[in-house]
């Protein structure tokens, strides 16, 4: 592979390292190269959101990143939420409240609605719709995802459960990205 | 009486609305979508697609693709030495049918944008798209034709030049006297009733990985019909069914467009043979949305006749179908569906519905959630309203008036349907005890226009009943029973393996509920095995909301068998009556008697040492049933969409919505509150925001998910649900289908509020989609 660099980052707590393309997609670094397929690709556009992660603290959409802009970055996937036995208070509450069907973009709104719950510990209705409006869900109506995160912001610790607050350097490569509207 | 018929144990799993078995995985990323799988040796694919909506291809140019590094293979439509085109299955009985050769790659003309003309196979999954790229074919352009009515117009131009007409068939369905029931109408509305292109647009892309090695293949595709899948396969490639494997792993929603044979599946089977390595193809939402087939797409002139008192007297419709480029697996077949359920929940004496299947330069149109049963729902409950305003009558009092009898069922329509069991006004006067009209039109936002549309509703569905649908029935060339096999382990673990292919659904909780209320056990211990042609016995799939009814009752049947089977070693072992033997708290046991039994364990420890069965007995516990439906169900229900509409920007916004559905007695009611949410947001998409566009020149503007506008979470509203319970006598769980049905009852709903709101402008009747600008300009005339 012509041209390939060296990215690393720490994706759900773990070192990682690879020789990649210049123009990886960090979805594909992250489902190919380390085999995290929980992350899903569903749109070419940045529409559709089932590819959504965490890049130091903040929701993205790891469609629209290259792996290299991820280097040095912190990234939690649907893999780092939560386990068997102990599944995130969001995990939980899509489960309880049938907020997901076939589950191909439930991974994408469960790190979605974990972004807002940082942020807003308690939305309203209205504003669990419209965080959510960037990741698109076909078998649901949405009724019982947006159901489903009121529930999980009543559990003390969805907010808190949420990645570890993004160090200085993280935090200004964020912004970052964000400013170059490269993500959610 | 068999177990079949016995009352299940007395806490029973049915009816309770528990959390979903398949979501652990689901929730915590671990599932396996076709995108996850990958194999030893495997390659990457990708298609070469027409620019060009009609084009003669004159030329293609591999040579720098093939040098392309990682390429292992460039191959084009005349290298692949198929046994026959693509498959269309299902055909209107009794006519001629135009089926143009479809084939996998396109081989000489291509007739619409997406149709696939190279396939590139290499080592990268980047690679491959980058030497597509490299894949020069020049094309001759041909006439597009995109406008089904100038289509059928004298000397328009062809889209097979070879058929002399852009008419590929023309198919009736009609019962009683037409002409005397419009002669009897004192009132005659006519509509033209447009019902748009639309997208299926599940959230996982389609994708494939053939796998041939050693004379056998493997094929592991995002479907809906692993067995059709099989069956096709073995047809195209000429390899024999038994070393054909078919799996649909998980499945990322279908709603119809994976009920399909894609070409894709074909080549790459056929270019895993050529090559011997496994191959990996997932398509882009772009060519998804270009390739994929779409739903929909019918323009209708209907005519309803009443007598001046409200009575209807007749109801017409020529519905022209738009089928696109190709006949697909049941392209044809679509709009009939809908033919069946043309007159709705009422009893009108006359009904007659003529379809014209026309070819255009798109992609083909196909089964799409409701398949032909929402285009006919949508005609009957617009222009009932239409009706009612020409009639001064009011629109429920008018819905009323011609619903069929309660009294009368299973009732037989003037085409000779027969509905099994409803209920249509407990259904209205459950949903109107929700709704307080006079403060709903009271409590209208500032400067908002509120309107409130209803919609009563019934459909066909549990496909199907192989006597009315098979070859000397309907004529489709196919019987659509259903099978389950059921084996308790020696532990007492039940596994259940089905022939429907669930993508969603939650067929995994509902049938394991079905099972462990026969059985005495838990939910949690019975598996549901599915997907997979190399598992379980023969299946046919999922869609047409058939899974519950007819899946689900298979399940029952091969359950039932089970449970005779434990109650014989039960009787044998415990010295008693079988008859005395029944199921009471988790245990099968001597009636009167509640401790003297065995639980299903300990039966199929029984019935796996077996030293003390009865004589004759074979040791095991393991059943097989087929199914097959004696008559189609018909969910109905009562649905109301509350609207403010914006009369500065046209602007819809869905205030409220309920909805009243009946599905039979529920088995979770959970599930089924969520299959009749996706349903309506799937409507509220094609009526407000949803249209695959192709412009004059054949190319398609909604391309992807930026062009395409799927309704958003921000977009819809909370839904108010409620249910009536209305058992069908066809089967024995009494249950109907609910996948379809949300979709089938809102677009009507949705289209009526939106008038309603817009008649004191002047506005009496739209089209979908109801889109802003739409509406605006609606406005604008009505006020000049």
């Amino acid at each position: 592979m012509a041209g390939s660099v060296r990215v690393s980052m720490t994706v759900n707590g773990a070192q990682e390292s690879a020789d990649v393309e210049p123009r990886l997609l960090l979805v594909h670094f992250l489902r190919e190269t380390l085999g995290l397929t929980g992350t899903h690709v569903g749109c070419d556009t940045s529409n559709c959101g089932a590819c959504t992660v965490h890049l130091n603290g903040e929701a993205v959409k790891s469609c629209t990143l290259l792996a290299v802009q991820a280097d040095g970055a912190e990234v939690k996937t649907i893999e780092g939420m939560g386990q068997e036995g102990e599944l995130h208070p969001l995990q939980e509450a899509f489960w309880e409240h049938h907020g997901l069907q076939c589950g191909y973009c439930t991974p994408g709104m469960i790190m979605a609605s974990a972004d807002l719950l940082q942020r807003n510990p308690k939305p309203s209705e209205q504003e669990v719709r419209e965080a959510l409006a960037g990741n698109l869900c076909r078998c649901t109506g949405y009724h019982n995802i947006v159901k489903a995160v009121l529930a999980a912001a009543e559990h003390p610790t969805a907010g808190s459960a949420s990645p570890p607050a993004p160090s200085a350097e993280g935090r200004e490569s964020g912004e970052t990205v964000a400013g170059q509207g490269l993500g959610a | 009486m068999t177990a079949l018929d016995q009352p299940p144990a007395s806490a029973p799993w049915v009816g309770r609305p528990i959390k979903r078995k398949e979501d652990p995985r689901l929730i915590m990323g671990r599932a396996r979508y076709i995108d996850d799988i990958n194999v030893t040796g495997q390659l990457w694919a990708s298609f070469v697609r027409s620019p060009e909506a009609h084009a003669k291809i004159t030329s293609i140019d591999t040579s720098a693709a093939k040098h392309h590094p990682g390429v292992h293979a460039v191959f084009t439509g005349h290298d692949l030495d198929l046994e026959a085109p693509l498959p269309m299955a299902w055909v209107p009985p009794g006519i001629e049918v135009k089926n143009p050769p479809h084939w996998a790659i396109a081989k000489d003309e291509v007739h619409c944008v997406g149709d696939p003309v190279a396939l590139v196979i290499g080592s990268d999954r980047y690679a491959v798209v980058d030497a597509a790229e490299q894949v020069v074919v020049e094309y001759d352009p041909l006439p597009v034709v995109v406008d089904i009515e100038k289509a059928l117009e004298d000397g328009a131009d062809l889209v097979h030049a070879d058929l002399g007409t852009n008419q590929c068939h023309e198919w009736s369905l009609g019962g009683g006297d037409i002409e005397a029931g419009f002669a009897a109408a004192d009132v005659i509305v006519e509509r033209r009733v447009v019902n748009h292109r639309t997208a299926g647009a599940a959230i996982e892309p389609r994708g494939v990985l053939a796998d041939y090695r050693a004379g056998s293949l493997t094929l592991t595709s995002s479907t809906q019909v692993p067995h059709f899948l099989r069956l096709f396969l073995a047809l195209q490639l000429g390899i024999s069914e038994e070393r054909i494997r078919a799996i649909a792993p998980e499945v990322g929603g279908g709603f119809g467009s994976k009920l399909q044979i894609y070409g894709e599946e074909i080549a790459l089977a056929w270019a895993s043979r050529k090559l011997e390595r496994p191959i990996k193809w997932v398509e882009s939402r772009t060519e998804g949305m270009m390739a994929t087939h779409h739903g929909r797409d019918q323009v209708a002139y209907v005519r309803i006749g009443a007598t001046r008192d409200g009575k209807i007297t007749a109801f017409h419709t020529r519905i022209l179908q738009d089928l696109g480029a190709y006949l697909m697996l049941l392209t044809p077949t679509i709009p009939s569906l809908g033919a069946f359920v043309m007159s709705g929940v009422y009893d009108i004496p006359a009904v007659q519905t003529d379809i014209v299947g026309v070819f255009t330069n798109k992609i083909s149109t196909d089964a799409i959630r409701g398949a032909g049963r929402p285009e006919a729902t949508h005609m009957i409950e617009v222009c009932i309203d239409q009706l009612a305003a020409e009639l001064g009558m009011d629109r429920l009092e008018l819905r009323r008036k011609n619903f069929m009898d309660p009294a009368s069922f299973p009732h037989e329509t003037a085409i000779g349907v027969v509905y099994d069991s409803g209920d249509y006004p407990a259904a209205l006067d459950l949903l109107m005890s929700h709704l307080d009209l006079d403060a709903i039109k009271a409590d209208a936002p500032p400067g908002k226009l509120r309107g409130i549309g209803f919609s009563t509703y019934t459909e066909i569905c549990g496909l199907a009943p192989s006597r009315v649908t098979g070859p000397s029935g309907f004529g489709l060339q196919t019987g659509l029973w259903e099978s389950a096999m059921v084996r308790v382990h020696i532990t007492g673990a039940v596994t259940v393996f089905t022939g429907t292919s669930p993508h969603g659904q939650g067929l995994e909780t509902t049938m394991a509920q079905i099972v462990a209320d026969r059985l005495g056990t838990d939910p949690q211990n019975v598996e549901i095995i599915h997907g997979d042609t190399g598992t379980g016995p023969q299946g046919l799939g999922t869609y047409g909301s058939r899974s519950t009814a007819v899946g689900g009752e298979s399940v029952a049947r091969a359950t039932a068998k089970i449970a005779d089977k434990a109650r014989q070693i039960v009787a044998h072992q415990l010295e008693a009556a079988v008859d005395d033997i029944e199921l009471t708290a988790g245990k099968f046991a001597v009636k009167g008697s509640p401790d003297k039994g065995m639980t299903i364990g300990e039966i199929a420890g029984a019935a796996y040492i077996p030293e003390n069965l009865p004589d004759g007995m074979e040791p095991g516990l393991e059943e097989l049933a087929f199914y097959d439906p004696e008559n189609f169900v018909f969910p109905f229900g009562a649905h109301a969409c509350v609207v403010d509409v914006d009369p500065d920007t046209g602007n819809v916004d869905v205030a409220r919505y309920v909805a009243v559905d009946d599905c039979g007695p529920a088995i979770n009611p959970k599930l089924i509150d969520g299959q009749v949410h996706g349903g309506i947001v799937h409507a509220i998409g094609q009526a407000l925001f949803e249209r695959i566009h192709y412009n004059e020149d054949g190319q398609l503007v909604t391309s992807n998910f930026a062009d395409y506008a799927l309704p958003s979470a921000a977009d819809v509203p909370s839904f108010e649900l409620d249910r009536t319970e209305t058992p069908s006598p066809v089967n024995s769980l009494g249950v109907k289908g609910i996948g379809e049905a949300g979709t089938i009852a809102a677009s009507p709903a949705i289209t009526n509020a939106v008038i309603d709101a817009l008649r004191p402008l002047g506005v009496t009747y739209l089209n979908m989609p109801l889109s802003p600008m739409r509406i605006w300009e609606e406005i604008q005339e009505a006020k000049s």
